[in-house]
């Protein structure tokens, strides 16, 4: 490396590089997590789509190819909607799905319900409260999600918390049943989610003028006609974000079903997961997961809307 | 006399909502210290379970592996987080700029089991094609955790951006910096909070995950949240109750911290602010 020649050849290159990071660098900035997120989030959703349309196998791996090469070059594509027809025909996923739907829609309420006098209590509360109350609801975000839900498992077992307190002061003889119904499922879902709630509605509520509301007031609207003529519609965007927030994921949840629902509790999240490792049948394993995929993709891109709407914005 | 009964309305619908969410993590560290294997009915005064916990080999590595896990995925995913956010603020309109949106934000609501199941997957596919990854464990989990952690660290990072006054920046530009200067010189050092945020948030989410991880992972490679799943499935477990009580007060002191940190510097920056302005 003491040859000039070679050093003066190196100090070029080294320049023409720099010299096209300088120009390219916007290009590279974007190139790596672009190329990071079609590798591993995008082209993973193909490879759901195409073994969804194969056939259940008892090989490694358990499903058909979709390309066969025929001899001499005969491309063979073998397409297999049978596994949507079964989701379809069998009652079971049809239940499931609408079961979902049903226990994430009304734990997105009882969210609301709980979430947002708490986002309004705290956005109004003077500087010092809000604070700590902001940080008193960030605070369970950052522990376990597992764990969080497995206190309620301590809290809600025939022998639990809640049981041994109620018969304690006399209220029932026997323990009530609560660990392992839907009631325990609800439980947990607002449980976890509700601080999903909260913070968007916050955010939301931090931003609003609210003299409109001494001005609504001033001009002689009663308390609910002002809560449902201004606040309401001034606070929808939170409530919208927040929903979705809480929604989306609860529809696909597994850990919540499967710890304090038991066998008794149908979730889609769980059956996709049971169909994947205890039956190990990708295929079907692959069209529930696509199938749950095209019920989410409606609230899926309002969310992305919303956020793309809110960022223009600011 | 409407706006007291509003307002008690409001402190009590508060004062539930906190209740709710930390009586269950306060009975969870109370029953850590039961004596009795039965969890909910109190045998006295304990800390056996804390032993019994950390006498377990499987507890430690699991520990371990965690940790190496989140450290690598919180470093990959605040750098690819940040150029990602950089590229959706400061890039104006670009060729498949939708596209690259959507990919940032859809991980944020995805469901894990789809998110699992479409990794592991494409790791299989991958292995068939080109030979890669030939065994599952650390590398698979990480690069999934990568994966939706970076989303989250983008969305930190475009609120930081588009919050942030651009003075600074402009006049950099108009001394004559090129823009690579400005991003190295300026705007990086700018980003930094939140950069640190983005770190924190993807390392916790990384501790956190138990769906994707146990999607992705491979035979021996068993991650905390994998090992406490495979314990609870049977029922409540005292030493359990002890990781989680660790668990939740290290958590707890590091938020702390971290809060307490922020506020000061906040607060010195404020008071640089004023004496410039007196100055």
């Amino acid at each position: 490396m003491s040859d000039p020649a070679a050093s003066s050849t190196q100090s070029r290159l080294l320049h023409r590089l720099s010299h096209l990071l300088q120009r390219n660098w916007r290009s590279l900035v974007l190139f790596i997590p672009f190329f990071w997120l079609l590798l591993f989030f995008l082209a993973p959703f193909f490879i759901v789509l195409k073994i969804s349309l194969a056939e259940t196998i008892i090989a490694s791996p358990p499903f058909t190819p979709m390309i066969e090469w025929v001899d001499e070059g005969i491309m063979h594509i073998r397409v297999v909607i049978d596994n949507y027809a079964y989701l379809w025909e069998d009652d079971l996923y049809a239940k499931t799905y609408l079961n979902s739907i049903k226990i994430s829609s009304i734990s997105t309420i009882l969210c609301l319900l709980i979430g947002y006098p708490m986002a309004y209590a705290i956005v109004r509360s003077s500087h010092t409260t809000k604070h700590i109350l902001l940080m008193l609801v960030i605070l369970p975000f950052w522990t376990s999600f597992l764990l969080r839900v497995y206190a309620w498992m301590g809290l809600l077992a025939d022998q639990g918390t809640i049981n041994n307190l109620l018969i304690a002061i006399g209220i029932i003889d026997e323990p009530l049943r609560m660990l392992y119904t839907p009631f325990a499922v609800y439980v947990g879902i607002v449980y976890t989610y509700v601080p999903f709630m909260i913070l968007p509605l916050y955010a939301n509520m931090e931003k609003i003028d609210w003299t409109l509301l001494e001005a609504a007031a001033d001009l002689g609207a009663k308390p609910m006609t002002t809560f449902f003529t201004v606040t309401l519609p001034i606070t929808l965007p939170g409530i919208i974000a927040g929903s979705l927030l809480v929604f989306i994921p609860a529809t696909g949840e597994y850990v919540i079903p499967d710890l304090l629902g038991g066998g008794n509790v149908l979730m889609i999240g769980r059956v996709l997961y049971n169909e994947f490792n205890a039956n190990i049948d990708w295929p079907v394993a692959s069209a529930v997961a696509i199938a749950l995929l095209l019920l989410l993709v409606l609230p899926m891109m309002l969310y992305q809307h919303m956020q793309a709407k809110q960022v223009e914005a600011e | 006399m409407n706006n007291g009964r509003k307002s008690r309305f409001l402190f009590t619908a508060t004062c539930f909502g906190i209740a709710f969410l930390y009586v269950p993590m306060i009975l969870l560290i109370f029953y850590s210290f039961n004596k009795s294997r039965i969890v909910p009915v109190w045998g006295g005064f304990s800390t056996k379970w804390y032993g019994v916990l950390f006498e377990s080999e499987e507890v430690w590595e699991a520990i371990a592996l965690s940790l190496k896990i989140a450290t690598v995925n919180a470093s990959f995913a605040m750098i690819l987080g940040t150029l990602a956010g950089l590229a959706l603020v400061r890039f104006g309109r670009f060729k498949g700029r939708t596209l690259f949106s959507g990919m940032i934000s859809a991980p944020l609501v995805m469901p894990e089991v789809i998110t699992g199941l479409s990794l592991l997957l494409l790791f299989i596919t991958l292995k068939e094609f080109v030979g890669w990854p030939d065994q599952r464990g650390f590398t698979t989990i990480t690069i999934a955790h990568i994966t939706f952690s970076m989303a989250y660290v983008a969305v930190i990072i475009q609120s930081r951006l588009t919050g942030m006054a651009q003075d600074l920046e402009e006049a950099a530009q108009d001394l004559g910096a090129k823009p690579l200067r400005v991003l190295i010189d300026i705007t990086l050092p700018l980003l930094a909070p939140g950069m640190l945020a983005g770190w924190l948030l993807a390392f916790t989410l990384s501790l956190d995950d138990l769906i994707i991880a146990s999607f992705v992972t491979g035979p021996g490679a068993v991650t905390l949240p994998i090992l406490i799943y495979s314990r609870i499935r049977l029922g409540l477990r005292p030493d359990i109750n002890a990781l989680a009580t660790i668990i939740i007060l290290v958590v707890a002191i590091g938020v702390l911290v971290a809060a307490w940190v922020m506020f000061r510097q906040q607060k010195q920056r404020e008071l640089e602010l004023s004496m410039s302005e007196e100055a």
